[in-house]
């Protein structure tokens, strides 16, 4: 059984909250993304940079960002303390599920600061 | 360690020996579909990055698209999208207490799984 504690919210119920409260969001955003796209076919370089870099899409995209940083934390912790356990792994287990965590905090924060590069050009 | 939980409680989860019905489907899917999607975001930003970087790069981009393969990752991605999305709309409806009858569940899974297919050849479609 997995008893170490190192979910995003206090309690499953907190995180349970932020997954929902984060997919809508990346929900909403991947709809408007693929709308965009769908009806400007044969889209130029102008417009699209227009379009990513007015002040609406940065900031709705930097929400993205950070949504999918919560989310994706959340649902990739379940999924390795649903898995990576001892009774499935033995004794490594720990060692494993703490390795998988840590790959995925750091290319979730990888993605966000490189996203943020991109969108506010450092 | 600490022990949060006092008695260890029997589990069953020998996966091999469970059946897998639609819901049960519809639900791994989603999952599989969710960290696939968390890897394949590593190419949605390298793309965003190219595409805003400069002209050349936007169009080396294009350039690169009509190729075979990334667009076969593209596609792969975006299936990636839209199954996660479809089954978590089931979801959301089913935290909400909608479609949470046996029936129920059996329906909205296969329309998942029916839309979310088509939705994916769609995608295919425009993609090429
Ligand atoms: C940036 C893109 C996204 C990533 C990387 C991502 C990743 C994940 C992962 C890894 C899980 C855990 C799966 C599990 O526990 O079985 C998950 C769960 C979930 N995702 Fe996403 N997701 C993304 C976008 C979305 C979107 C757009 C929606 C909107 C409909 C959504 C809705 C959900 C819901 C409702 C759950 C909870 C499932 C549960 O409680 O078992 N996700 N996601």
């Amino acid at each position: 059984m997995v008893t170490s504690v190192t979910s995003l919210g206090k309690n499953g119920l907190y995180d349970w909250v932020i997954q929902r409260g984060t997919a809508v969001v990346l929900g909403v955003y991947f709809v408007c993304l693929m709308s965009f796209l769908i009806t400007n076919p044969d889209l130029s370089y102008a417009k699209w940079h227009a379009y990513m870099t007015s002040g609406y899409m940065r900031v709705f995209t930097l929400l993205a960002l950070l949504s999918m940083a919560a989310h994706a934390w959340v649902g990739l912790w379940t999924i390795s303390t649903d898995y990576i356990t001892t009774r499935q792994m033995g004794a490594m287990a720990t060692v494993l599920r703490v390795a998988f965590q840590g790959v995925c905090a750091l290319l979730t924060l990888v993605y966000v600061i490189w996203g943020v590069q991109i969108l506010w050009g450092i | 360690m600490v022990k949060t939980v006092k008695s260890q409680r029997p589990v069953n989860l020998d996966i091999t020996t469970i059946k897998f019905p639609l819901p049960a489907i519809a639900s791994i899917l989603h999952r599989i579909s969710g960290l696939a999607i968390f890897f394949g975001i590593a190419f949605l930003i390298w793309g965003l990055g190219a595409s805003l970087e400069s002209e050349e790069s936007f169009n080396a981009l294009k350039e690169c698209l009509n190729g075979v393969v990334p667009k076969l990752i593209l596609w792969a991605i975006l299936a990636g999208f839209i199954y996660h999305f479809i089954a978590g709309l089931r979801h959301l409806m089913m935290d909400m207490g909608y479609f949470e009858t046996l029936q129920g569940a059996k329906v909205l899974a296969t329309l998942v799984l029916v839309v979310s297919a088509v939705l994916i050849a769609v995608a295919g479609v425009w993609i090429w």
